[in-house]
């Protein structure tokens, strides 16, 4: 397992956004989550790179413990310099990109590489530079964000997350922000990294997508996982009623 | 008095106009950047303190600051003020535009996204390397219009020394004009103002067109 989230508790105030979720994802494996808004998918996804701490349960990343509930029942992590060795772990593609707008390309893919790892200058502009080929943008290295389409500042952002060399890559609705003419350049990336058996877990309303490039779904409503399994299974024959709901929104 | 023996005295004054500008700008742009990160500070006791004097400071004429700082040790505490003329000056002007400063670097700050602060979060960023790395190169893109007004502004305020009697062109000015019934002075004393804030524009000018490599 790379990522295991047990029982994992979170409330805004009053408002339960996760309810007792407990989910893992294995190396190699393409994660799906569905669910429509405000159904705790993005909260999960947060929740497991550390960017909301968790209420109760318990987060591990390659079998090692970074989050758990104490006797006293309270959500304890780490110290802030051993979950920075866990945030290594992981890598975020955010909905709204979130380039650094005064870097240029390639200082957006090196500079944490060289300033939080500590590698070294050439060795991470190579790395840089593999990813951009690989995503296609290399002639635009050293361009600066703002001179980009959505499509091509986001195709960036994943290979920002890719330098950094993660063991599992975390996608909160990729294409959202996205014309729809530009989706499909960052879902072929997306696709691509499946095929080379990177771990990810996409939150996504791209169903066509989710179906055919993840070994899992997990349908997710009102805080709970209300039905995973293989995507063929979840879309073409839902068990539970609110999936069916929910993927008939679709189909039209 | 030939205009340019009266220019030749003024010249001095300017000398001291400068100093007080660049003591200003040297001391209360860092401040600044200090009460503005102190503003956020999570004890309330800080925080409030910090709203306090940037309330004070904003509230009340700077002249009157002055004054306050040059003969409060006096009046206060019966202390002998005699070298205290300059240091409470430029204490004066430093502590009254780092509370302005303060005030723009924070609207700086807070107009950053979230999304910047989470993505150096998920990098691996430490607090500091978010802040001078990250946050800090944004804001100075932004604010760089405001501190403009601001610089200006403070070329002019300087002629608020003589309140002090502290001898700058404007203090200077004032006296030869008397002295001379003559205008003269206040003119030379209205071009060189103009001519530094001038020469002001065209620098921020110059620093705002460097930054404008990015949006």
């Amino acid at each position: 397992m790379i990522i295991e989230m047990n029982n994992i508790e979170k409330h805004f105030g009053d408002h339960e956004v996760l309810k007792d979720i407990s989910f893992g994802v294995d190396s190699g494996e393409v994660v799906s989550i569905i669910g429509p808004s405000g159904s705790g998918k993005s909260t999960l996804l947060r929740c497991a790179t550390f960017l909301e701490t968790i209420d109760g349960g318990e987060i591990l990343y390659m079998g090692k413990r970074a989050a758990h509930t104490n006797e006293h029942g309270e959500a304890v992590y780490v110290s802030p310099q051993e979950l920075r060795k866990f945030r290594a772990y992981c890598g975020l593609v955010f909905q709204q990109f979130n380039l650094f707008p005064h870097y240029n390309i390639l200082k957006n893919l090196t500079d944490a590489p060289i300033h939080v790892q500590h590698r070294s200058k050439e060795e991470a502009e190579e790395t840089a530079m593999d990813l951009l080929r690989k995503m296609g943008i290399a002639d635009r290295a050293t361009a600066y964000p703002y001179q980009l389409s959505g499509g091509q500042q986001q195709r960036v952002a994943i290979a920002r997350a890719l330098a950094m060399k993660p063991e599992i890559l975390f996608f909160d609705e990729p294409t959202s922000a996205l014309d729809p003419e530009l989706t499909g350049e960052v879902l072929k990336v997306i696709r691509q990294l499946a095929e080379e058996k990177t771990t990810m877990v996409v939150v996504t309303h791209e169903m066509p997508f989710a179906k055919a490039v993840s070994n899992r779904v997990l349908f997710m409503d009102g805080g709970v996982i209300v039905e995973q399994g293989d995507p063929h299974d979840v879309f073409d024959n839902p068990q539970e009623e609110r999936t069916k709901q929910f993927l008939r929104v679709f189909e039209r | 008095m030939t205009f340019s023996t009266m220019l030749s005295t003024m010249a001095t004054g300017m000398l001291r106009t400068f100093g007080v500008f660049a003591l200003t700008l040297i001391g209360s742009l860092p401040l600044g950047m200090i009460v503005a990160l102190l503003r956020k500070s999570r004890f309330a006791v800080v925080r409030g303190f910090i709203r306090a004097y940037i309330s004070i400071i904003r509230g009340t004429p700077l002249m009157l600051q002055l004054l306050v700082w040059y003969f409060g040790p006096f009046y206060l505490f019966g202390m002998s003020i005699g070298n205290w003329r300059f240091p409470a000056l430029i204490l004066g002007f430093v502590l009254n535009y780092a509370a302005y400063f303060a005030e723009i670097y924070r609207g700086g700050i807070e107009s950053i996204p979230v999304g910047q602060y989470e993505a150096a979060e998920v990098l691996g960023y430490t607090k500091t390397q978010t802040f001078m790395r990250i946050i800090l190169p944004q804001v100075i893109k932004r604010i760089m219009p405001s501190i403009t007004n601001e610089v200006i502004t403070l070329v002019k305020d300087t002629s608020l020394a003589f309140t002090l009697a502290y001898q700058e062109v404007f203090s200077l000015a004032k006296q030869i004009s008397a002295s001379q019934t003559s205008f003269t002075p206040f003119f030379i004393a209205g071009v060189f103002y103009f001519v530094a804030n001038y020469v002001v524009e065209f620098i921020m000018f110059r620093i705002e067109k460097a930054l404008d490599y990015y949006k």
